[in-house]
């Protein structure tokens, strides 16, 4: 009774695995890009203060 | 346990299939922040030429003569911080969504950014690893 269950089970397990290798295995390559723009935007303070450029001409 | 671990990858994979990338863990906060508060003091150097933004995703002191002597070691240390909080930061990203072997892609990606989203004057390192300035 309870061979069948557990074979089963593995099974779900290697299926359920090799879908997760399946979808991560490709570098997402756009998203890293939108993920890259914002946090160095961040970083940079790029897009908060559209004047921050500008500034440090006046800065002196 | 188990449960608990479908639960995760479940979830990871979801998140995935959104189209994003997870950035929003303490260890990329912190880096981040770091990175933010550190950008004032490396900024001028970047503009004189005496700092560069590196293909790999680091900055690099390009020309140490162009620091003033007095702010040399302290520009110099600064550049080491930035660099390990850049590490910390693709590893990470890396790491949050669930694939350590991204870092490289990450790192790749970020250096492509870096340098088109650098001012025009600064300068920044080609493919060939020949400086050039913006």
């Amino acid at each position: 009774m309870r061979t069948p269950i557990f074979v089963a089970a593995m099974l779900a397990v290697v299926a359920l695995l090799s879908a997760c290798v399946t979808i991560n295995i490709y570098f997402p390559a756009a998203a890293a890009e939108s993920a890259a723009d914002k946090i160095i935007d961040e970083v940079w303070q790029l897009q908060k203060k559209p004047e921050a450029a500008p500034a440090t001409k006046e800065a002196k | 346990m188990r449960v608990g671990a479908f639960l995760l990858i479940l979830l990871a994979t979801s998140a995935m299939a959104q189209g994003n990338l997870e950035v929003n863990t303490p260890a990329i906060a912190h880096a981040k922040s770091a990175m933010a508060a550190r950008h004032a003091q490396l900024a001028p150097h970047y503009a004189s030429g005496a700092l560069g933004l590196a293909r790999d995703g680091t900055v690099q002191v390009r020309d140490a003569n162009a620091i003033p002597l007095a702010q040399r070691a302290g520009i110099q240390s600064a550049v080491a911080a930035e660099n390990s909080d850049r590490d910390t930061l693709y590893r990470e990203i890396a790491r949050a969504n669930g694939n350590p072997a991204w870092e490289a892609d990450i790192r790749a990606t970020f250096a492509q950014r870096w340098t088109d989203k650098a001012q025009s004057g600064w300068w920044v390192q080609n493919a060939q690893g020949a400086w050039q300035k913006k």
